[in-house]
Order: structure tokens, then sequence, then C-alpha cells
């Protein structure tokens, strides 16, 4: 294990990524942001979720540095009383908990359709590809729309509150999945017809141990690529959901619930309340694909 | 003297420092010359063609020394005069045809493109250049042919376009870099004449790369062997041939397998690489193993055809089948090796995968030790299958990179003895690392940690490790140099007399056939038109094709 992590360090992959600049960069930022919003209750000054220590008396302040701001809260806070570094250090942990797990989701989904479609072939191919391009003509948001309103209907207000972060997390997956199984189908079908595959197959071995073991490593190379793609992705498609309202409920407040609390005060003067978690989003998203797009160009600049 | 390089010094910056390609190369080229280079992959002899017409692939450069053209100093002069000197006193012929040439544009509007930019000419006058230069090149109605695109051309032909794009701009010096690595044997000669006749007749010097002692042997005046970025000979193409000084050069000369005669082992081919011997006592002592009373031939192919489905309709009996093999027969008495030979599409490969189980015959018997494949359940022919194992062309694609050598080696036996037998595995597997010459350490590493040779012995301990007795050799060696493959020919010839192994030897090379085979198939098309033995094919071809491919092979020395 060691010595594979120390191969893993010598790699040309390790190499470029100290020479790139802005791969480091945006690596350093995107590594900053997931430890503060994974460490948000050490950091956060105050827990935005417990009602009881919110004052409304203290609504709508604005940054520390602004006249009438209080140093109390660094940026503010927001229509309730809740200080929005707190605010904003929680939301972010909520969307990248939802980015990463309906990523980890759509991943395992479409990497396995995908193995199974490119080496069986044939109707299983024909089936599950037909069924991807069917997915794939509706565009992402629609499909957590569908998914987020079925379950709005099946469970009552405040099943659903409390179910919420699942049923987005499934309806983020459900949009996801297409590419990695698309990405991973074209993989294997080169990687299939490679010698060491008949190898395999004169050993006898059948379909699932090769699949799995030796069809599967080779081909995840581009999966991590479109995941990392993807989780930005992810996060902002359940901000847009959340901001339409049809995602975390006000209680709970993801990044995108915060955007919409505070688009409301925007135009009276109170600009903190959604700048704040909003610049938290750009930048995350930012790094996030640019170290992603440099991953994509230093691992296959063919793929994709 | 047309074109002097002195004390040549080309290096590679990298992350593991600085790699000399050459190292103080000193070669000369007359007018009217053909000055062959020759090595092997990674001597530095296409290096020196690109420092020549100055595209060094990034980050390369020249450390020191000087290319001298009729006097002009060549090394450090700006690109702009670079761009002028190109095409128009350097023309250059690179290697595959299919792609050096613009698949968008005809061919006589490149040929034009070309002449106007170095002539400076109107466009009438350069399409009756053009004209010209294609029936120079022995294109024949090049004025009909001019407007065709390239892939109306065949690849022979396509290389000739290269050429009179190579020779229109009236160059002194000609890089010629592997021009016919990538044609089939009957095209090479007939290419090789021409570049001969070209520079005679235009007096342009030549310098001509290539990997192939008989290409060399045909065309070149002189011959500069290269190793690891050194010239170590220098001579007359006749004396290098005949009475090599170099040791590297006289073990590259051993090497070569020969058409005419049949030699027991290749020699002195242990210059090269060092792979080390296999340890043929121990291989004797735990690997031969007594296989009960089975029948005189180890494997019968009885009427065997292939059918590929070409295009799929919804009822099957429309869909339109390509024949791949047809009814083909043959028996190879255990212990020998029988070859097929036959150029490429000649359905080859299919019958080994066929046998091997990949795809399934559309009719005819499969025998294995006696006991039929074809007519078996699926899971009674892959038991006995499991004699059988296949060694394949290419040693990148062949190993599975995510995976450690020795993994890849015992994965057949955990396959059949379960994972118990965990630790046995692994210790037969740096066993037959040891026998094939790698030493048992090179279990801990990955593929792309080694040479192309070195994994096709690693593909051979794979083929063993169960055991099997009958190995399909799918062209092991057509991906590799002369000496790796001289070495890899005389370690299947050690290992089938150690542990009488049966091989069915596939390769479109004759020389090699006629050095590992006892009989030979000679394929054309899906049928075999000639099976014979060896020593009697090689003596007198019965049948015409067999006669042409004989003919057509390259000989060393005439």
């Amino acid at each position: 294990m060691f010595k594979s992590f120390s191969h893993f360090l010598q790699s040309d992959l390790v190499y470029n990524f100290t020479r790139s600049r802005v791969a480091v960069g945006s690596a350093v930022v995107a590594l900053l942001i997931i430890a503060a919003s994974m460490l948000a209750p050490v950091l956060s000054p105050q827990n935005p979720f417990d009602l009881m220590s919110l004052d409304i008396m203290e609504s709508n302040l604005p940054p520390a540095w602004e006249s009438g701001g209080d140093p109390k809260f660094l940026l503010g806070t927001d229509d309730q009383g809740r200080d929005m570094l707190s605010a904003t250090l929680y939301g972010l942990r909520i969307s990248l908990i939802i980015g990463v797990l309906s990523v980890a989701l759509s991943l395992l989904v479409g990497v396995t359709l995908g193995l199974v479609s490119g080496y069986l072939g044939g109707i299983v191919d024909t089936l599950i590809m037909r069924v991807a391009d069917v997915q794939l003509s509706f565009p992402a948001i629609l499909i957590a729309l569908i998914v987020d309103g079925a379950f709005r209907i099946l469970l009552d207000k405040e099943m659903h509150d409390r179910a919420a972060i699942y049923v987005i997390i499934l309806a983020i997956a459900a949009s996801g999945w297409v590419q990695y199984a698309r990405t991973v189908r074209s993989c294997v079908l080169s990687e299939k017809g490679k010698e060491y595959v008949e190898a395999a197959r004169i050993i006898g071995l059948g379909p699932v141990l090769i699949m799995v073991r030796h069809i599967l490593p080779n081909v995840m190379g581009p999966v991590f690529v479109v995941a990392t793609l993807h989780i930005a992705m992810a996060i902002i498609i359940e901000a847009t959901l959340s901001f339409l309202g049809l995602g975390l409920p006000p209680t709970t407040p993801s990044l995108g619930t915060l955007i919409r609390t505070g688009n409301e005060y925007l135009f009276s003067g109170d600009w903190w309340i959604t700048i704040f978690p909003g610049a938290a989003l750009m930048i995350f998203s930012l790094s996030v694909n640019l170290f992603g797009d440099w991953l994509r160009d230093a691992m296959n600049p063919k793929l994709l | 003297m047309l074109l002097d390089i002195s004390n040549l010094t080309v290096k590679y910056p990298s992350r593991h420092g600085e790699f000399t390609a050459l190292k103080d190369v000193t070669l000369t080229l007359e007018a009217g010359e053909i000055l062959g280079l020759v090595g092997e992959s990674g001597a530095g002899k296409s290096t020196v063609g690109n420092a020549v017409i100055g595209l060094l692939a990034k980050p390369g450069f020249v450390d020191h020394g000087r290319i001298t053209l009729t006097g002009q100093q060549l090394v450090g002069r700006p690109e702009p005069e670079m761009e002028l000197l190109r095409g128009a006193r350097v023309g250059m012929i690179f290697q595959d045809p299919m792609t050096s040439l613009n698949p968008l544009e005809t061919v006589g509007w490149q040929l034009c493109e070309t002449i106007m930019l170095h002539k400076h000419c109107t466009r009438r006058a350069a399409r009756t250049h053009a004209i010209d230069m294609m029936e120079s090149v022995g294109i024949r109605d090049a004025g009909e042919r001019f407007d065709h695109y390239p892939h109306q051309f065949s690849g022979g032909m396509r290389q000739r376009v290269v050429i009179a794009l190579a020779i229109c701009g009236d160059p002194d010096v000609i890089i010629a870099d592997e021009p016919t690595t990538a044609l089939d044997v009957s095209v090479q000669s007939t290419i090789l004449d021409l570049l001969r006749t070209i520079c005679r007749e235009r007096g342009v010097g030549m310098i001509l790369v290539t990997h192939d002692m008989g290409v060399i042997a045909e065309v070149a005046d002189r011959v500069a062997v290269m190793y690891r970025g050194e010239v170590v000979e220098v001579g007359k193409t006749r004396e290098i041939l005949t009475a090599p000084q170099h040791k590297y050069t006289q073990s590259l000369i051993s090497a070569v397998p020969r058409a005419d005669v049949k030699i027991e082992r290749f020699p002195l081919i242990s210059y090269i690489e060092d792979a080390g011997t296999p340890d043929l006592a121990r291989l004797k002592a735990r690997w031969t193993k007594p296989k009960g009373a089975q029948s005189d031939i180890a494997l019968s192919v009885r009427d065997m055809s292939v059918e590929f489905i070409t295009q799929r309709a919804w009822t099957g009996r429309k869909s339109k089948v390509f024949r791949a093999v047809q009814s083909v027969s043959f028996d190879i008495p255990r212990g020998t090796t029988l070859g097929i030979v036959g150029e490429s599409g000649s359905g080859k490969s299919t019958i080994a995968r066929t046998i091997a189980g990949i795809y399934q015959p559309a009719e005819g018997e499969v025998t294995l030790n006696g006991m039929s494949l074809t007519k078996a359940s699926t899971r009674d022919a892959k038991l006995r299958r499991r004699d059988l194992q296949m060694i394949f062309q290419d040693p990148y694609s062949s190993l599975n990179a995510r995976m450690r050598v020795q993994q890849i080696i015992a994965e057949p036996i955990l396959f059949q003895k379960g994972r118990a037998a965990r630790d046995e595995a692994m210790r037969t597997a740096d066993d037959l690392l040891d026998i094939v010459g790698l030493g048992g350490a090179a279990g801990r590493k990955f593929p792309h940690e080694f040479s192309g040779g070195q994994r096709q012995r690693i593909s051979i301990a794979r083929a063993l490790a169960t055991g099997a007795n009958f190995i399909i050799c799918d062209e092991p060696t057509s991906a590799l140099d002369v000496s790796i493959q001289a070495q890899l020919l005389n370690l299947l010839k050690d290992l089938q007399q150690e542990l009488g192994l049966t091989l069915l030897f596939i390769s479109h090379d004759l020389p090699v056939v006629r050095q590992m085979c006892d009989r030979v198939c000679v394929m054309k098309k899906g049928v075999i038109v000639e099976q014979q033995e060896t020593e009697q094919l090689f003596a007198s071809p019965q049948h015409a094709y067999s006669q042409q491919l004989l003919a057509l092979a390259p000989k060393l020395l005439r």
C-alpha cells in the first residue's frame, strides 16, 4: 500500500501537477474550502441550525466593517439574525455532501451500466444506451424537478423536509449517470479489443471477472475526470434547485437556499446575505472546474 | 562533399535529467549517394534526420556539433531561414504514406502548392511541372490522377506521391525515414528501385533511415550502424554486411533470420540487451510433467471455416457474411512446430483465435490432445482448452497495465486451483520469471517498466504458468527489433526442446518461419494454398503464390 503510494508520488501525473500553477492553485483553494466546510462546527462562531441562539433583534446587520456592523458577525446577519459566516460554512458543508454523494451514486450506476453495456454489447447495449439517450434529451434540471416533484406528492411536507437531502441527491444522480455510462462504454469498447482481454479469455476467466478485474481498472482514468467536473456541476444544480425553492428548507440552509433568501433583500440594500454564499459557490465551483480541466488534459487529451 | 555532419550531439532534457539522443555523430554524404542509417529502435537514427531538417521534437536541442550543407552551416539557423531550406534544399520522405498526405486536398494540389512555394511560378506552370513529377516517379495517367484524392491511391502509389513531393523542390539531400516499412514486400522493392534511380539521375544524396538490414543490402552504397546514439561503424555496404568489425554490428547481423539456411540457434546475440539466460536445468526438474497416455497428434483441425457477419439483417438468413477462413485442415504432431504464413488479411490470426476459443467456427472440427473442442459443451471445451495458451503480437497491449507482473502470471494458476493455492502460485510465478530470464524480482514491477522484448518474455511465462503444452504464437516477434527477436526465438526453441511443447507459429516473415517451423502452411485469402515440410517448401515451392512470396523475401546478400 505504502509502496504503491510512493509510486503514485513519482508518477508523471504528480510531476505535471507540481509544475502547473493553475492546477496547484485551484487544488489548494478547493481543499481549503473543503476543509473549512468540514470543520464548520469548529470554525463558525454560531450554530445557525440552533434556532434558540438566534436573536431576531440582530437581523439584517451589515458586515463588521460597514457602519452599523457588529464585530460579533464578521459577514453580517440574515433576516433571522443568523451569522452569515457560520451560515455560509454550514451551507457549503451541506452543498458539498450533496455534491459528493450524488456524484458517487451516479458514478456507481453509470460505471456499472457502461461496463456491462460495453462488454456485453448486443441487445443489452442497445437497451441501456437508448435509455441513456432518452435521459440525455431532458435537461438535468428538469429531471431533478421531476424527481423532486414526485417525492413532494408522495411525502407530506414534514416528511419531505426531512427527506429533502436524499431526494435531492437522488434527483441529481438520476440526471448525471448518463455521462459516466457513455464515457465508460466507449473506453470499454476500445479496451475490449486489446490482447490482454483475449489473454484473460483464453485463461478461461468469465465475463464478470474480466470486467471487474481487467477492464474496470483500465477505464477508471477518464471516470475520475468526469467525476471531478461533475462535483462542481452537482453543487450548482443543487444550488439552482434550492434557489427555486425545490431543494432544502430554510431551516437547514444549503448555499442555494441562502442565496434565495438573500435575493429577496438584495434590492433593499442588504447585499451581504446573498453575495457571500454566492461568492463561496462561485469560487469553489471555479476552482474544482479548473482542477478538473487540468486533470482532463493531463490524463488524456484525446478523451472527452 | 554535399552534407557534412560532425560531432553532432542532441540532448533531450527531462525530469530525470538530460538524455543524450545523439553523441558526437559524424557522417558525410556525397551527391548521388545513398547512405543507409541502420540501428534498432531508440538508437537515434531518426533523430539524425530530424536534426538535419531542423525539426527536432521538443524539447530536444543540438548541444554541439555542426551540420554543413554544401558549405552552409545549418545548426543554429533561425527558423524562417530553415523554412526556406526545407523542401528546396532538403526533402523528406516519411514512413507512413497513409498519414503524410492531407486527405482533404487532391494529390495534384498538394504538389502544386509545394512547387509554387519553392519556384514562385504560376499555377499553370506548377501544374505542368507537377504532372511531370508524377510521371517521373512512375504514376501512370498522371494528368488524370492529378485531381484524385490520396484515398484513391494504393499504399505504394501514395508513397510515390510522397516521393514526388520530396523531389519537386529539387533538393540536394533527401532524408527517407523508413520509407518502405509500412508497405508490403512486393511494393517495397519497386519503391526502393525508384529511390535508387532518383539518386542516380538527379545527383541527390539520400540518407535512408531503416531498421531493416534487407533494405540496406538492396539500395545503400554505404552504411552507418548506430547504437545508443552513437555511430559505431561506417563503411561500404558489402564490407559491413560480410565482415563487420564492431561487436554490435556483428551481433546485429547474426540476429537477422536467414531465408536460405536453417540454423539451430541465433549466435552472438548477447550484446544487445541484458536479459539473462533461461535456467534450463531448473526448468527440466520442475516443469516437465508426464501427461499420461495421449495421442501423437497434439492438435488436429478438420475442414474448419470461420465466418463473420459484416452486415446484420433482421432475419438471420439475409445477413451478409464474410468467410475469413475457408475449410482448412492440418495436424500438428506433438512436440513440433507448424507455421502459418500469409499476408495481412489472409486469415492467419483468425485460425489462431478460433482454436483458442475466442471465435466460434462455422463448421469443421478442432481436436486438442485427442479430445474434440467443437463437439463438446462450452464447459468441457473450456476445461479441455486448459492445455492451450497463446502469446500475442503486441507486447504493449497483451499485458494488463494495472496489474503487477507476478499477479499477471499467477492469475491463470489461481483461476484453475482456487485462492488456496496463492502462495504456490506466487512462487511459481517467480520461478517462471527466472526461467524466462527476467529474474524473480521482476514480479514486483508493473508491465510498463519493461521493454517490448521483456514483456514478450512475461507473456511466455504466463502461457507456461498452467503447464500448458500447446502454445499458439501469433506474430510474437513482429513488433520487436531483430536482436530481441533472435533472443526470443532462441528462448522459444529452448523451451520447446526441454518441455516438449507443441507450437502453432503464425508469422508474415518467411525467414523467421524457416528458422522456427517443421511444417508450414501458406495461406491466401482464407485458404491454405500449400502445406509442406519447411525445408521442402523453401527448396521447391509448388504453388505460384508461395513462389512469389519466396522471391520477394528480402535477402541479406546476393
